[in-house]
Order: C-alpha cells, then sequence, then structure tokens
C-alpha cells in the first residue's frame, strides 16, 4: 500500500515564494497580532470611555492616528520615534532567543546615550566621517558594559537577570544625574543637570530636511533609522545564518541540550547579555546623538520598557521587531496628539501596549473572544530562578 | 556513620563549594578594606543616642575602636567560612555581618558627632514594610510554585486605591480597597499564568507595566485636578500598643507604630504558622513542589494556585497602600520606584520563608535608612551614589545567595493535567 499523495499545491513563481513563503504560520504571525492590537485600542477606548465619555472615543483615536500617519511630518516623527524601538527592541528579542529576559534595555540606552554624548563633545578636531562613528561605538560599549554585568552575574552566581538588571537602571539613572552635574560637562552657564552639546561632526545628520514641502527644515527624522534597519538585518543574520546565533537559540530553546552539544551556556549567557547591552547602548547614542544633541537627564523615556512589549509583538524576529517598532513608534507620536487634541492622557499608550503584551502572550484568549482558529502557545521564552 | 558523612561532603556540588569559598574571601577582602579604610587614622568618639532627646540614653564609643573590632569580626568570619562553612546560617550570619559593617560606617562617617540610633532604626523598619509585604505577597505565590514578578504593579495599584478610596470614603476603606485592587491584578496573572500559561516572567512584567500604565493615565485624568478631593486621604497615625509601646528603645521602634506594622507582623506569624504547621500549608507546599504527586493524591493543583496567588495579590496590594496612607499621603506617578522587585530580592535572600522575607526586608531597609542618615551627615560622597544602595545592596544579595537558595522545584513551571 503507498499512501495517496496530498493534492499537489499549485506551483508558485519564486518571487512570491521569496516573498510569501508557504511555510509561515500566517495564523499566528500576522492575524493574531492584528487581533491583539485591535483588541488593545478596543479595550483603551473603554478606559476613555470611563474617564472622558463616550464622545471623546472618536476625535482621541481620530489624532492618534493622523498624528502618526498623515503628512510628510507625521511619517518623519513616526519613524523618528521608531528609530531607538528598533534598536531597543532587538535587544530585548536577543535575550528572548537565547531565553533571557533583558528587563535593562532602560539602562542600558541610560549608559549607552551618556558615553556616546562624552565622546561626542570632548573629543575635537575630527572630520564626522570618523567622529559620528567613534561616538556611536562609545555608545554601543556603553550599552555593552551595562548589559555584560548581569550577564556575568547570571552565568557565574546564578543571579536571575531580571532582578538584575531592574536593579541596575535605577542605578544608571543615578549615574546619569551624577555625571550631568559634574563640572567639564555641565553645559555653560547651566545649574541644572544638562550635558554639553554634541558637536556637529558627531551628529547624526538630518535626511528629509531636502524634501520639497512646506516646513521641510523642520523634520527631525536623521540618519541613525537607516542605521537601524542596517542593524536589524545584521541581527537577523546573525541569529540565523552564523554558527553563534545557532548556540544563541539553542541555549535558548534547551540549555542542556547546548551543555552536552559543547555549548558553554555560561560564555553565551555573557555575550548575548553583552550584545543585548550593545544594542541598546546604541539605540541611546541614537537618541543623544540624534534627537537631542546633549545628555539629559531621563533621556531614555521608558523606551526601553516599550522595547519588551515590541519584542513580545514581533515575536522576537528582527523583522517583526521593525515593523512593531514602527507601530509603537506611531503610538507615541499619536499619543501625544491625542493628549493636546482629544485631551486624553498619554499615558493610555502604555495601557495599550502592555494589553498588546498579554495577547500575545496568551493567544487563545484572542482567538477565543475573535471565534479565530490558531495561534500557537507562546510558552515558556525566560527561565525561573533556580537554572 | 562516618561514611554517611562523608558522603554528604561529596555529595555537596563543587559550584556551591566556590561560592561559599568566594565569600569567604570576601569577608577577609572587607577586613582589610574596613581596617584601612575606616579604622586607620579615624579618632574621635561617635554617640548613637538611643533614647527620644540627647542624653537620654547615649552609647558612646570610639569611632576608631569599632572600625577595628568590625574588621576582626570580619576577619574571623572569613577564615570560618573558608574552613567549615556556616551551613544553612549563612544568610542569617551575612546579614548580621552587613549590618555591623554599617555601625563601623556610620562611625567612620559620623566621628565626633552624634545621631540618633532610633530614629534611624525607625525610618529602617518605615523603609522595610513596603519591601516585606512585597516578600511575602512573593513567598505566598511561590510556594504554591507561580512566580509573581507583578508586586511592584500590585503595590503601585494598592498605593493608587488607597490614596483615591481614602480620599472619597475613609482611609480604612482605603486599606480594603487597595487590597482588592492587589488581588484583582493577582486574578489576571492567575489567571495568565494558570489557565494559559503564558510564562510567568512576562505575565508579571506585564501586569506591572499595566499598573503603571493604569494609574499614571487616571491619576493625570483623575487626581492631577481634583488632588484636594480625591488625593487627600491623609496619614493614618502611630498606634501605641499599651505595656510593649513604653519598652525603651525597642517599644518605640516596633510597637508604636501604624497599622501597617502591625498587620506585618500578624501576618509573618500567620504564614510562618500556616505554611509549615496547617494542611493548608502542607498542600500549598507540595503543590509548588511537585505538582503531579500532589494531583494524584487529590489535591486541587489549580485551585490551590488560583487561592494562593489571589492572597498573595492581597497582601501586595495592602502593602502597597502604605505608600499612601502609611507614609506620604497622597498618589505620586511611580512612587514605588522598584520596592516590589527589591522585595522579590528580599523573598529570594529569606529563602522563601516569612520569618527569612521580613528579616530581609529589614537588611534593605537598613541600606535606605544609612542612605537617608549619611545625605545628612554629609560625608562628602555625592548623593546620588548614596541613593543606589539599596539597589546595589539587592545586587549583590542576589548575586551572593541565589545560588545557595532553593526555590520550590516547580517554581515557574505552568501544570498541564492529564
Amino acid at each position: 500500500m503507498t499512501v495517496a499523495p496530498r493534492d499537489p499545491k499549485p506551483q508558485r513563481s519564486a518571487f512570491w515564494e521569496r516573498v510569501a513563503p508557504d511555510k509561515i504560520d500566517y495564523r499566528s504571525l500576522v492575524l493574531i497580532p492584528l487581533l491583539a492590537v485591535l483588541t488593545a485600542l478596543i479595550i483603551g477606548a473603554v478606559f476613555i470611555i470611563l474617564t472622558s465619555g463616550l464622545g471623546s472615543v472618536w476625535p482621541a483615536y481620530k489624532a492618534l492616528f493622523t498624528g502618526a500617519f498623515v503628512g510628510w511630518a507625521s511619517i518623519s516623527e513616526t519613524m523618528l520615534a521608531a528609530t531607538p524601538l528598533i534598536l531597543a527592541g532587538l535587544s530585548v528579542a536577543i535575550g528572548f532567543k537565547a531565553g533571557l529576559f533583558n528587563i535593562g534595555a532602560e539602562g542600558q540606552m541610560t549608559i549607552g546615550g551618556l558615553t556616546a554624548v562624552l565622546v561626542g563633545f570632548s573629543v575635537t578636531g575630527l572630520p564626522w566621517i570618523i567622529h559620528l562613528p567613534l561616538a556611536i561605538i562609545a555608545g554601543i560599549l556603553g550599552g555593552m558594559a551595562w548589559g555584560f554585568i548581569p550577564g556575568l552575574l547570571r552565568a557565574k552566581t546564578g543571579a536571575h537577570e531580571v532582578i538584575v538588571t531592574i536593579m541596575l537602571n535605577f542605578v544608571a539613572f543615578r549615574i546619569l544625574d551624577y555625571v550631568l552635574k559634574l563640572p567639564g560637562i555641565v553645559k555653560e552657564g547651566r545649574f541644572d543637570p544638562i550635558s554639553k552639546d554634541v558637536l556637529d561632526s558627531a551628529r547624526l545628520p538630518k535626511i528629509l530636511t531636502w524634501l520639497p514641502v512646506e516646513n521641510a527644515e523642520r523634520m527631525r527624522l536623521h540618519l541613525g533609522f537607516f542605521l537601524a534597519l542596517l542593524v536589524a538585518w545584521f541581527v537577523y543574520w546573525l541569529l540565523y545564518k552564523s554558527t553563534i546565533g545557532f548556540e544563541f537559540r539553542t541555549v535558548g530553546s534547551n540549555p542542556n541540550a547546548a551543555k552536552y552539544g559543547g555549548i558553554g551556556v555560561g560564555a553565551t549567557i555573557i555575550l548575548v547579555m553583552s550584545i543585548a547591552g550593545g544594542l541598546a547602548g546604541m539605540a541611546g547614542a541614537n537618541e543623544t546623538l540624534g534627537v537631542l544633541g546633549n545628555g539629559q537627564p531621563g533621556f531614555s523615556a521608558q523606551k526601553g520598557f516599550d522595547a519588551i512589549a515590541l519584542a513580545l509583538l514581533g515575536r522576537s524576529h528582527p523583522l517583526g521587531v521593525v515593523v512593531s517598532a514602527i507601530l509603537f513608534g506611531a503610538l507615541r507620536v499619536g499619543g501625544r496628539a491625542m493628549q493636546v487634541q482629544a485631551d486624553v492622557g498619554v499615558d493610555l499608550i502604555i495601557i495599550i501596549q502592555a494589553l498588546i503584551i498579554v495577547f500575545i502572550a496568551a493567544p487563545e484568549l484572542v482567538s477565543s473572544i475573535w471565534r479565530v482558529k490558531g495561534g500557537e502557545e507562546t510558552g515558556q521564552l525566560t527561565r525561573g530562578w533556580g537554572t | 556513620m562516618t561514611a554517611v558523612a562523608d558522603d554528604v561532603e561529596l555529595v555537596r556540588a563543587p559550584k556551591e563549594v566556590r561560592r561559599a569559598r568566594i565569600l569567604g574571601f570576601v569577608y577577609i577582602g572587607l577586613a582589610v578594606v574596613i581596617y584601612f579604610g575606616f579604622a586607620l587614622g579615624t579618632e574621635g568618639d561617635v554617640t548613637f543616642r538611643l533614647g527620644d532627646t540627647p542624653g537620654e540614653i547615649d552609647l558612646t564609643v570610639s569611632a576608631g575602636g569599632l572600625a577595628i573590632f568590625t574588621s576582626v569580626v570580619f576577619a574571623f568570619l572569613g577564615g570560618v567560612q573558608l574552613t567549615k562553612g556556616f551551613g544553612k546560617k549563612t544568610n542569617v550570619i551575612l546579614a548580621l555581618a552587613l549590618a555591623l559593617l554599617a555601625f563601623a560606617f556610620l562611625g567612620w562617617a559620623a566621628a565626633g558627632k552624634s545621631l540618633s540610633l532610633v530614629g534611624m532604626l525607625e525610618t529602617t523598619v518605615a523603609a522595610a514594610t513596603p519591601i516585606c509585604f512585597g516578600a511575602l505577597s512573593g513567598v505566598m505565590c511561590e510556594r504554591v510554585g507561580v512566580i509573581n514578578i507583578g508586586i511592584e504593579g500590585m503595590l503601585l495599584t494598592g498605593a493608587f486605591m488607597g490614596a483615591v478610596m481614602g480620599s472619597i470614603v475613609s482611609p480604612i476603606f482605603g486599606l480594603v480597597a487597595a487590597a482588592l485592587a492587589g488581588g484583582i491584578l493577582a486574578l489576571a496573572l492567575a489567571v495568565l499564568a494558570i489557565k494559559y500559561r503564558v510564562d510567568q516572567i512576562i505575565a508579571g512584567v506585564v501586569i506591572t507595566i499595566f499598573a503603571l500604565g493604569l494609574t499614571s493615565f487616571l491619576s493625570a485624568q483623575l487626581l492631577v485636578e481634583n488632588a484636594s478631593e480625591y488625593n487627600n486621604p491623609g496619614v493614618l497615625g502611630p498606634i501605641k500598643i499599651p505595656l510593649l509601646g513604653d519598652i525603651p528603645v525597642i517599644g518605640r521602634i516596633f510597637f508604636d507604630q501604624n497599622i501597617f506594622i502591625y498587620v506585618m507582623y500578624l501576618l509573618v506569624i500567620a504564614m510562618t504558622y500556616g505554611l509549615f504547621r496547617t494542611r493548608w500549608g502542607l498542600r500549598s507546599r507540595s503543590v509548588g513542589e511537585h505538582p503531579k504527586a500532589a494531583d494524584t493524591l487529590g489535591i486541587n493543583v489549580y485551585r490551590t494556585r488560583y487561592v494562593n496567588v489571589m492572597l498573595g495579590g492581597l497582601i501586595a496590594g495592602f502593602g502597597g497602600a502604605y505608600f499612601t496612607l502609611g507614609s506620604v499621603g497622597a498618589f505620586n506617578e511611580n512612587m514605588t520606584a522598584g520596592r516590589g522587585f527589591i522585595g522579590l530580592a528580599a523573598m529570594i535572600f529569606g529563602r522563601w520563608h516569612p520569618v527569612g522575607a521580613l528579616g530581609a526586608a529589614l537588611v534593605f531597609g537598613f541600606a535606605d535608612s544609612l542612605q537617608v542618615k549619611l545625605a545628612i551627615l554629609d560625608t562628602g560622597i555625592p548623593s546620588e551614589f548614596l541613593l543606589m544602595a539599596p539597589y546595589l545592596v539587592t545586587i549583590v544579595v542576589v548575586a551572593g545567595v541565589v545560588g545557595q537558595a532553593r526555590p520550590p522545584a516547580a517554581d515557574g513551571q505552568p501544570y498541564i493535567k492529564e
């Protein structure tokens, strides 16, 4: 008896196979995330109704959408906001791939942004082609150092990275406050903690100011956006095409198998946390060298926490992270418009983001609300205290 | 008989041996640091005031002498640690040694001056209270195998509800509402972790993010404009316990405090008795250690987990009200500032035991009050570094002892009934 072959699938052109491969589970990768976002927005509407009344829902969401997407200026702002989120999201995602939960992106951003600023204003006389990369590398190294510590402690003592990274976040904020007040770093004539301005040779150049539209000179989008896309591609290559990435993913899915397969689990953990820290550090450099041009307290502005939500939404895949980061950037930018135009607090965005994670992490919840099939469980991404 | 003892020695994991050795060297290193840093060249006496007013009960010691004594004790502890170790008492000894170190440090900082020890210990208890509630909440959840990282969010929501309901109705009602709010968040955690088997650490982080967003949003929408109406609950005053409150020194620190501290004592006692002396406790612990075995014996694993996680939420919510009703008197955005996570560290340091959790919380509270004290003494150490102290202590504690303490075996693992 031979088993009858299944109906052969219709032949697809190589192009479409590449753009949208058949093997992808579209239900869990596209449908469920979309429904999760939709459900979160609906529940967000309930909060608006409860606090501002039914009449505010439409103006609020209209402002949220137009503020994020309508017009060149809005698109520039959305992509600008997405830039650090892409990098910080990659930082969290690479951790998840190796079974580590990096809640410390916020602190790594803080340290990385700070070290980038220090190089940005103190090294003088270099052309931008050397100075800018130098400042960015300084940011990456600062973040790496801040990611190395929890990695080392996790590998050597078993201290859980969740607690250590959260504590290091608080420590990083204090360090920033302290350093910004030091003489030689604080801006001349200022008594509040704010650093000197980054030299022009270390600023990320703006890239949309040439557009033939009104107020084009106010478009703040800078080169960092494309650097972030480049880094996303690099992380994709690292995770899926390189031996190191294979080791990362093996340690993440089964540390025991990794150990018996000859992978140094401890060294891998340290490396993953350092790379994650470096990515977040670059996100911080991106903020200080790009948008702000100096260091100021709290410049990370919760982006490291948004990164957790969007890494989950993007299923820890670099492409998913980029798409989710643009969505979250849009939420942030639109949220500001919502606060101004509809008088609905911008913190609603945090609620919506938290709800999105809930629905992504519990796909059964979404599929039972919307009566659709599927959505694989995310399962165990992180590890408990003991292991 | 000796053969058995030898076997036990062999079974001891080499990692633990290495850790004990590292701790031993840390002790000796600290002894050297204390000797050269705080003992050499430090002159003058330091007066620790134990009474309400200066001169009532004073304890005057030589600051340099205190440092030398501390240095010797550390060297001794290092020696013991390197030779035979302290076994189960390691954490307790470490905590006491750190307290002694803190006194030597204070003596060095305040040489020639006097400082109110009672005031400092009062601040310690005050700072330890929310951390302890957080840790107890963690013990409650993790003993049945559910990791609760959402404690921070539960504390924050408790603080918010305490302020709002305390302003609108009455502070006592605020307490109840705060506990219930924590319980509701815990129910969400339980549903996600138990029913939908979401990764528990992610579920907990979500709860914290959600609570941060919700309280910030509501506070900006409602509280800022009507602060006197919705955010003005007043602070619950201290209640002096007759007799016990009159004991010098100890009375003021432990028995002349507000309701939160007494509830905390009662909880520690009740949970210790409940977890280790009652049927409920045995069942809870068995669910946390080996849910399948517990299920086979007819214990309802899911129900036990739901009940305990929600009890944990009630505890955390109640403890959160301390921030508004017990100390500050008004809600501020993100006012918990990581105390819930420090509570988790206290739970680990306290080896998942209520009494240990209280002790660990007092260590963290002491780090907090030390920081406040040193800021006042103006030692030349920048205030930012002092503010880091509780967080750094947390990292050191988690790194130093987590490998020694064993969490419940099924901690963090979802249970799937067959």
